[in-house]
């Protein structure tokens, strides 16, 4: 990473914006959700931001449940939600259920996707089915301190380009980058950051056909509704619980200008 | 739009996605998935650089094949385990005894000056002083430093990255008693505490599999209960044997009821898995993490607070209210006796068919909050029962002698046998969970029915399993 010391007057390394909330979130302004592959140091970085102490370990599946805590930075509030660690969204384990329905259903304001900088390609996975669903989204490289240990270069530029969302490269085990973070994470929930998220690109036309064909249908039952190609392609996939959802109307319940306010009860697991 | 349109039109979307559905064919969903693999290989290809050689991962890969290895995974894991109980034993001895000189040694008799002076009347002083506190004061004093020296080191091996290369070995074990292969890294916490390791079971997704490892939890023989092992082990086991190998021979049958535990473990999942909870073992992909360096006082910090002092909150609430019973069935006389006494009588006959005394019962059931007050518990109700004169500190009042030698001349007056002392490790191993555990597996699992279940099953096994040891070796003693 390159020196930080030499940028004190940014507004970004003003600690002073920031104040952890722990668990006291009233009244907030944004909702942020934790998504990314198991083991890739979410919890510290929720950590981080909250000042809370969640257990962290070195071994996928810690976060159990789903985790909150909250911060202020620049006057505005923010409820951070700690999402169970996992390798996709198409909802074939506990897990993936409760990380995708938040990211649907709860509409966060901004999902952090935190990714681990040496093994990117298999977590970019994830992240691309993230940015399927949503549209804003801050991509926290983390772990960069091992990929500088094992000799792996990133390009944040051109990956940020690529995916269409701020990239920020962080060590969180040793806080490092968790500035820059909550700057992006503020720029994308405020609009002043537009995402352009990448969509899949090297799907067949036949199958972009029939996707835009049930998205057309989709639009008109539910204006609004911010990823009907997502939606249209899991109905065409036989996705139960999305077809649950459009059956309940509870898919109806989703758009844009109620984000991150709506509170459903899909998330409890416990059993 | 009335409401049956609106369910109409929704009816729609859905049979049109069924129809285009057989349209795009059987591959489908693999067409999906790998498109999105293909973008996400390619955007790697674009902004990673991999510059000469691995670095640090070929190291993580020689470990890894040692640790996971065929012939030396087993050994390797056991030698950590046993070096982390010896650390965790070892080291608490010292904090145990300083804690005990001062909440047992110093603080009780001060507050019974303090309730003499205030001229508060006898009973309510043993209920309050001799029963509710000192029940207390036992169970931090021996329970603090063993889970504050456990969890630690424990919580250590999971931030280095070993504790995935546990799960990965006794996976294919786990699997064939149709249990899930992360039970191992539940079973592992267990030897630590049931409680921790109940709440530990969380990490399994399945439903089936997370209740198998709940129940059969219990089995992992917790810290509370080693050193009634180690205690039992050296004056039964040891004495038997020539004095050279005495220290040898017992710290063996520790190990062995410790082995026995995971055989058992494992024997009662494939048996629940073949039974009530019948199915088959769920598959999962568990990522072998870089080893990492473990950040030592966060380690600490979290450790203490999310485990031990957790652990140690719902012991102590636990232990005051048994602390009071122990006294008071102690203390109340039904005509010559006291209710410890009567019950002692009555159960005697029944207890000895498995080789144990109806001491033994009566402590296992009072001192239900804790593993670690049984052996107070039973010297006390020793002392009572067999009327021993200058031993133990007077009825109801729970203590624990330095000298081992002490302790077995009680229990030889008591009526013990080297039969005794072996029902008495195999039945501490298998009897019910102590109420923190009872109580944490009902909040994790909401259900009475398999609370009672996790409760009553470990009894009925050690029941059992003494009483065909008792058979077995009036058998062959003739």
């Amino acid at each position: 990473m390159s020196p930080m010391n030499n940028c004190e007057t940014c507004p970004v390394h003003n600690k002073a914006n920031l104040i952890k909330l722990g668990l006291n979130m009233e009244q907030v302004d944004f909702v942020v959700a934790m998504a990314g592959n198991p083991n890739t140091g979410k919890s510290t970085v929720f950590n981080n931001l909250t000042g809370l102490r969640q257990h962290t370990g070195n071994w996928p599946g810690k976060t159990v449940s789903r985790a909150e805590g909250g911060y202020v930075y620049n006057e505005k509030r923010y409820k951070v939600v700690d999402l169970p660690g996992t390798y996709s969204l198409l909802s074939t384990s506990t897990d993936e259920e409760v990380a995708r329905n938040f990211i649907l259903f709860g509409q966060p304001d901004v999902t952090v996707i935190v990714v681990d900088a040496t093994r990117l390609e298999r977590n970019l996975n994830l992240t691309l089915q993230i940015l399927e669903i949503t549209d804003r989204a801050v991509l926290c490289l983390n772990l960069m301190d091992e990929a500088q240990r094992n000799n792996i270069e990133i390009d944040e530029r051109t990956l940020s380009k690529e995916l269409g969302i701020p990239v920020i490269p962080s060590a969180a085990r040793r806080k490092q980058g968790m500035n820059e973070l909550l700057n992006a994470i503020e720029e994308v929930a405020t609009g002043k950051f537009v995402c352009r998220p990448h969509r899949i690109k090297s799907r067949s036309s036949k199958i972009n056909h029939a996707i835009a064909e049930i998205a057309a249908k989709l639009e008109a039952q539910f204006p609004g509704l911010p990823n009907t190609n997502w939606v249209a392609l899991r109905l065409l996939e036989g996705d139960n619980s999305i077809i649950e959802a459009v059956r309940s109307g509870e898919l109806g319940h989703i758009n844009a200008s109620e984000s991150g306010k709506i509170n459903t009860g899909v998330l409890t697991i416990d059993a | 739009m009335d409401p049956l349109n609106t369910d109409l039109k929704k009816e729609q979307i859905l049979s049109a996605a069924n129809t285009i559905r057989w349209d795009l064919g059987m591959d489908f969903h693999d067409t999906v998935i790998e498109s999105i693999y293909e973008d996400a290989s390619r955007i790697a290809r674009k902004s990673v650089k991999q510059k000469g050689d691995k670095g640090a991962y070929s190291m993580d890969l020689k470990i890894d094949r040692i640790v996971t290895s065929k012939w030396l995974g087993f050994p390797l894991m056991f030698v950590m385990l046993a070096v982390v109980f010896w650390l965790t034993i070892a080291g608490a001895n010292y904090p145990s005894a300083m804690l005990s000189a001062f909440l047992i040694d110093y603080l009780h008799p001060v507050l019974n000056h303090a309730a003499a002076s205030i001229q508060m009347p006898w009973w309510l002083a043993g209920v309050l002083i001799d029963g509710a506190y000192l029940s207390m004061a036992w169970v931090i004093s021996v329970m603090l430093p063993p889970m504050a020296i456990f969890f630690p080191l424990f919580t250590l091996l999971e931030d280095l990255g070993y504790l995935p290369r546990v799960a990965f070995n006794m996976d294919s074990l786990f699997r064939k008693a149709g249990a899930h292969g992360k039970q191992a890294l539940s079973m592992s916490m267990g030897f630590g505490c049931n409680a921790a390791g109940v709440i530990a079971a969380r990490v399994i997704d399945s439903p089936r599999e997370r209740l198998i490892a709940i129940i059969t939890n219990n089995f992992s023989l917790c810290n509370g209960r080693w050193p009634t092992q180690i205690l039992i082990a050296t004056i039964f086991i040891g004495s038997v044997v020539p004095a050279q190998i005495a220290g040898l021979a017992s710290a063996g049958a520790v190990v062995f009821v410790a082995v026995l535990g995971i055989v058992f473990s494992l024997v009662v999942s494939w048996g629940l898995s073949k039974s009530v909870l019948r199915g088959e073992a769920s598959a999962f992909s568990l990522e072998l993490p870089p080893y990492r360096p473990p950040r030592i006082l966060q380690t600490i910090y979290t450790s203490m607070i999310d485990r031990t002092i957790f652990v140690l909150w719902r012991a102590i609430v636990f232990a005051i209210p048994a602390g009071i019973v122990i006294w008071l069935v102690a203390n109340i006389h039904i005509g010559d006796l006291s209710i410890a006494q009567h019950f002692i009588d009555w159960s005697n006959p029944f207890a000895l068919v498995f080789g144990l005394n109806g001491v033994i019962l009566l402590a296992y059931i009072i001192a239900i909050p804790a593993n670690e007050i049984v052996i107070p518990t039973i010297l006390m109700l020793t002392v009572l029962n067999s009327g021993l004169s200058g031993m133990g500190a007077g009825s109801g009042v729970m203590f624990e002698l330095d000298s081992t030698a002490d302790t077995a001349s009680i229990l030889h007056a008591g009526g013990w046998t080297l039969l005794t002392g072996v029902n008495l490790m195999l039945f501490s191993l298998l009897h019910n969970p102590c109420s923190t555990t009872i109580y944490t597996i009902y909040k994790e699992t909401n259900s009475v029915k398999w609370t009672v279940i996790s409760t009553f099953l470990p009894i009925l096994l050690g029941l059992a399993v003494c009483f065909f040891t008792t058979q077995i070796w009036f058998m062959i003693m003739g």
